[in-house]
């Protein structure tokens, strides 16, 4: 699946965006977090404090327990501050 | 229902102006821009992103909210993104309906739903040239937007 990462999120991890291949095991946005972290300082960072982390699959807003399966993009993302 | 997300400024009045133009039903008519401050002279500009696709669409979502809510005539929502200094317009609402009270109320609502839901951040410039970061999301934001469900 494609993952894209805005704002500070984006700055820590240093990409914009990038396929990934998570296992089987990786079922839901809060897995994700945890496989992602995982991978080196950057993702950690980004993904340090879950309360300040939004996430979108296929470009509408899910909450961390929801299911990953069958999305082809997800988004992590400070909270908005539009308007 | 026109949503646009742009880089472009806009004519708040003449967009507003299109919502009535040719009929004879509007009652009332609210707009609402929102513009860039300067913080006291302190900001040089503030750089908004988005992430295209999902801001039209969580914009359409909130607007689809509004007419459940509401008996909306028309609508007009402008939402810019890239680089906006002190003055400039960021953002803009407008709603047509028969009576003053629906289109006060939609404008309200739809503000505050596109301030805690459509995928845009920004981050402030200073004019001393130093970066200030990004602008933290405000728990007042929230609230204003859970008073709708209240």
């Amino acid at each position: 699946m494609k993952a894209v990462y805005f704002a500070w999120v984006r700055e820590r991890i240093g990409k914009a965006e990038e396929e990934i291949d998570p296992p089987p095991e990786v079922a839901t946005v809060a897995d994700l977090i945890g496989w992602l972290s995982a991978r080196d300082e950057g993702y950690a960072h980004a993904f340090e404090n879950p309360k300040t982390i939004r996430a979108a699959l296929d470009r509408a807003h899910v909450k961390p327990d929801a299911k990953l399966s069958g999305a082809r993009e997800i988004a992590f993302f400070p909270p908005m501050t539009g308007g | 229902m026109a949503i646009s997300v742009q880089r472009e400024d806009f004519d708040a009045a003449a967009e507003a102006r299109a919502l009535t133009q040719g009929r004879a039903d509007v009652g009332a008519v609210v707009t609402f821009v929102g513009l860039c401050r300067d913080e006291g002279g302190a900001l040089a500009a503030l750089e908004i992103e988005h992430y295209p696709g999902m801001a039209e669409a969580e914009i359409a979502r909130v607007v689809e909210e509004a007419r459940d809510r509401w008996p909306l005539i028309g609508l007009r929502i402008i939402h810019r993104f890239g680089e906006i200094r002190p003055g400039e317009q960021i953002v803009m609402v407008a709603t047509a309906s028969t009576h003053r009270g629906a289109a006060f109320a939609a404008a309200e609502f739809l503000m505050d739903y596109m301030k805690t839901r459509a995928p845009f951040w920004k981050r402030a410039r200073r004019v001393d040239g130093t970066s200030e970061g990004w602008v933290e999301a405000k728990d007042t934001d929230d609230a204003s937007a859970a008073r709708w469900n209240a």
